[in-house]
Parts: structure tokens; sequence; C-alpha cells
């Protein structure tokens, strides 16, 4: 199936990735010509297949303890922020 | 005296054993010979001098001391792919919307090999976020193959997403090294650099660490020179792991060993749906001579059908993008790697995922977007499910019959740096053969068997059941016997 312009433009919204308004039609027909052939999957009977939802047969995922294992240092956590202060990240404004 | 670089792991480990060298020796021959070549081949990304140095001195005390512990790897150099975060030295998936990321935790599987002595050599260059099949999509440069054609001085790919640890281990600046595979990622670059390759069984491997790219298909696996030296780093590689919740609680087989079972009396499938329009002749040859040395080491030959395996890689371009694109989400410069700025909130995500993300990363991840959103969900990625569990269906049909099967590694031998740009679905199909394994879960593994009329190396894949990695390690030896594959790519880069 072929996706237009619009589409991309809303796709690219949902990703969170700004996409120059140059850039939009060659991305349009890129993901268009994937999606062409991946078409191909039409062609399989999957009528009453179950969706294949992990590559581990037949193991339930196991549970734990709910107890705290790790944590009580934020100089880790923050030794990678772009930006923090006083132990915080510091953050672009998000409520006016 | 002979040059260290040149030994196989487990040369050397005997080699250190005996005392016959160091490991600070084996471990500054190792950093010389990158010092000469990365320029030429830019392998690494970051070159741990000083950190291996330590850890090759440490390693040479504990050997020094009576009745010390000794690991498995004791000493022995090896380069990380830079998807395995590693404590204090920069860790980016080759991507710039990590900027100068520094870990404050190790990876399961490093911290497994350091636990067996090993030392760290540096990162090794890959596809950004391991989305590639030519290491073209690195924020760093692309690797040069330390393979070429003939007299042809243009450099190829190393193939990808492993191909700084493929080129590395080809060109002898590690003993061996890490890699990652969620289509085909340790096999291809095995198979166009000579080296072996192994994916194991999904969930043998802790995958806790290591940068997820599609969680569901993702499996770590060692790039080695031979195929012991791959059993032996996959043995210390693996293990449970109760912080990735897909790993698997069961003891780790000795692979070793199982590379000198006989192949006798197994039966080996060969799937006829791997012949694939233009697939050159060399590799139908190459396929069939595999044949006749397992017939001649004594397996049984049966031809099978895996009828899906058309509909695979179709299936994966669903599959891969749709996890990455919600594994990606993460990334939206606010706790770690590269800010940009814009008028809010929103446009700061935006704007930093559009300047920290690459092409092939950003098309897969709209992908993926699109593939998940309200209204698609169904038709495909519900549908790649179904898919995927008829794929699955496939190999558990054919493995009651056989023990194993026989397939070419890659539709081709390496290709020239920048010859497979335009067309994303003709990079896509260099992952034809290897994709099934990761799909279904299965272990794979390439192993380097002839070279081509042109002098570039090409490799045989044998897949197993699921946790019979010793099945394949047993086929992959014979192979390795019979194919008596030495040849070594000239030193241009010296």
């Amino acid at each position: 199936m072929a996706i237009d312009e619009t589409t991309v433009r809303k796709v690219a919204r949902l990703a969170r990735i700004a996409l120059p308004e140059a850039r939009v039609p060659a991305m349009a027909k890129e993901i268009s010509g994937i999606l062409s052939w991946i078409e191909q999957l039409n062609e399989v009977d999957v009528e009453g297949v179950e969706p294949m939802t992990s590559a581990v047969e037949g193991a339930a995922l196991p549970m734990r303890q709910d107890v705290v294992t790790d944590g009580d240092n934020p100089q880790r956590v923050l030794a990678n922020a772009p930006k923090a202060e006083d132990g915080f990240f510091v953050v672009p404004k998000v409520v006016e | 005296m002979t040059d260290l670089t040149a030994l196989s792991l487990i040369a050397a480990l005997d080699g250190l054993a005996k005392k016959t060298f160091s490991s600070e020796e084996l471990t500054n021959a190792f950093l010389d010979a990158i010092d000469k070549a990365n320029p030429h081949l830019n392998a690494y990304v970051v070159v741990t001098h000083d950190k291996a140095r330590a850890m090759a001195k440490a390693s040479d005390a504990r050997r020094a001391k009576k009745g010390a512990a000794l690991g498995a790897l004791e000493g022995a150099p090896l380069g990380i792919k830079d998807l395995f975060c590693t404590e204090g030295v920069r860790t980016t998936a080759c991507s710039n919307i990590l900027g100068e990321f520094t870990p404050t935790y190790e990876s399961s599987v490093t911290a497994n090999l350091w636990r067996e002595g090993a030392v760290m050599l540096g990162k090794l260059n890959m596809d950004e976020f391991a989305m590639g099949s030519s290491n073209e999509t690195s924020r760093f440069g692309p690797v040069a193959n330390p393979w070429r054609r003939g007299k042809d001085n243009s450099n190829l790919t190393p193939g990808g997403s492993s191909g700084g640890s493929a080129a590395a281990t080809a060109a002898n600046l590690c003993l061996a090294a890490t890699a990652t595979d969620t289509g085909g990622s340790i096999r291809q670059p095995a198979a166009f650099t000579g080296t072996v390759g192994i994916k194991p069984t999904y969930g043998r491997c802790s995958r806790w660490g290591i940068v997820a790219f599609a969680s569901s298909l993702d499996q770590a696996g060692p790039i080695a020179k031979t195929v012991e030296d791959a059993a032996l780093m996959l043995r210390s590689m693996c293990g449970h792991d109760p912080k990735d919740s897909t790993s698997l609680p069961l003891a780790v087989p000795d692979f070793v060993k199982a590379c000198g079972r006989s192949v006798k009396g197994l039966t080996i499938g060969v799937p006829e749906e791997y012949r694939v329009d233009g697939m050159p002749g060399e590799i139908d040859a190459l396929w069939a001579q595999g044949v006749a040395w397992l017939q001649a080491a004594g397996a049984k030959i049966k031809s099978i059908s895996l009828p899906h395996t058309k509909y695979a890689l179709p299936c994966y371009y669903i599959i891969a993008p749709a996890e990455a694109s919600s594994n990606l989400a993460r990334y939206d410069g606010m706790r770690y790697g590269a800010r940009v700025s814009g008028k809010d909130l929103l446009s700061s995500y935006e704007a930093t995922r559009a300047s920290g993300f690459g092409a092939e990363v950003q098309r897969r991840v709209l992908i993926g977007t699109y593939v998940l959103s309200a209204g698609y969900y169904d038709a495909y990625y519900l549908r790649a499910q179904k898919v995927r569990t008829r794929i699955a269906e496939d190999f558990r049909t054919a493995f009651a019959d056989v023990d194993a099967i026989l397939t070419p590694a890659t539709p081709s031998a390496a290709f020239a740096i920048g010859e497979r740009g335009d067309d994303p679905v003709q990079m896509y199909l260099n992952d034809i053969f290897t994709v099934t394994a990761n799909l279904a879960g299965l272990p794979g593994i390439s192993v380097p068997a002839a070279l081509d009329s042109r002098g570039l190396p090409l490799g045989l894949q044998v897949i197993g059941r699921a946790l019979d990695e010793e099945t394949v390690f047993a086929v992959a030896a014979a192979l390795e016997k019979a194919a008596g594959f030495n040849a070594k790519p000239d030193a241009w880069w010296r």
C-alpha cells in the first residue's frame, strides 16, 4: 500500500521526529516502496493461527519479589544528564 | 618472536598458560596493531589503552599467584561491539543521539567476560542501533573490510551490523569480539570477512545492558577466528540472568567439547526454498560442496521444505521496526544523550530525535510507528506475528526429521561501500538466509568455507534446534575441518 504525504507527516508527529517538509515526499516514496514489498504477507493463510509473541517457547515470564533491589544513587542516575541541578533533571517547561 | 595477534583465542590462552608470553605483552601487541590499522579500517570507535593494560596486568598478577582462581578467558584481549554498555567507557550504539553517553553499569554479557579474566581492547564500530547490513549507517563512518577483490584497491563493506567486530577479528585486532544478531548481524559480517559467528538460541545470552533494537529478536554472540574459539567465547557469554526476564534459567553446555563430536549418523536438512533467484553460481556450488563434505564425514542428507521462507524478510520488516519504534521512544534527550532544545517540550523531542537519529533509523522508526498505529495494527503487526508462527512451525516440522540444517550464509560475497545505497529493500535482502533463525529463535552459525573467484570469503550456515548449539558446533567443526579454510587477507592496512 502506498502511503501519502499527509500520513507521513502524521506518523512523524506520532514518532516525535521533526521531518523537514523537503524530506516528506522522499520519505513517503521510500516507506511506500518498503510497504508494497511487505504486502506479499497477504498471500499467507493465517486463518486460525496464533500470533507468535515470544521467541521463548512455552516459558511464562518469571515473577520476582516486589522489593527494592537497586537505587539510592542519584549521582549515577544523573551522570549522563544533558542538564541537571541539585539532584534533579532539568527539562523544558511542561506546564504553563 | 611470532606475531602474537595472529594466534587463535585457544592458542593464545595456551601460550598464556605456558607463560610463553604475558597478557601484558599480548595486549600491547594488539594495541600497537590497532593503532596502526584503525586509521585505515575504522573498526574501533574507542580504544581503551589504559584500561586494557590495567586489566592485562591484573590478569598476569592472578596467574603469578599460586592457587589463584583463573577464568576461562584469563588474559585474552577482546573487542566489544558498541551496543554493549561498558562501565566508564563511552557507549553510543554508533548513534549521534547517545552523544557521549558513558554507562555507570556493565552489561551482563561483558561482565561475564571480565569475570572470566578477559581484557577489553575497546569498542567496535557498527551500524547505528544495529540497523544495517554494511556498517554504512554508523555515526563514525563505515568500516573497511580487511578483504579486497584481488588487486582492486577499493574498500568493501565488512557487512553489518557487527562490521567492526568482524573486521577487527579478521584483521587480528582482537582475539575475538562480542557481536549481536537481530536479523543476521553476526552471521552476515562473519561470512563477509572469513570469520566464524554464532547467534545462539534466543534467551541463552542476557540482553541486560545491551542497547535494545528489537527485543524479541536480539541475541548476543561471538565473532571469532575458529569454530572452537567461538564455542569458548559463547560459553563465557551465556548464562541465566535474573535482570533479563527472557534469559533462560538453564545450565550452559560445554560447547568446546561439542566441537569434537562426530557428525556420523546425523541427518542434515537441505531446504529447497533457500535456492533463490539471482544467487551466484559460486554460492550454489559451495552449498553443494558443504553437503558433500558432511556426507563424506558420515552424515545423512535430506531434502526438506521450509515453505514460508520467502515471507521471513517482509515479516521481519514489520516486527523489527515495530519493536524498534517502541524501544527507541526512550531517546528523548531529557535524561541522557544529546539534547537539541526547541521552543517547547514537544519541539525539543522532535528536534532531538531528528538530529540524533540517522536516515535508516528514522525510516524504521516511522515504519514501526505506522504499523502499530490505530487502524493498521491488525493488518500489519498482528498478521506478521501470525506469519512468524508459520515460520517457526516450518522449522519444528523439519526438525522432526533432521538434526541440523545447512544453507549458504549470504546470497553474495562482500560488496563495495556505497554500492547498495539507493534501495533499502536491496540492502535488506542480505539477510534472506539468516533472518529465519531470529524469527524462530533458533541457533545459527556462519563458517568460512571458500574464496570466490575474486578472492573473497564465502560462508556456510548451520541452523540447529532450539537449545541444541552442541549439534550446531559439531556440524560447523566438521565443515571447518573439511574446508580447511586458512586464507587470510593481505595486510594492506599495516
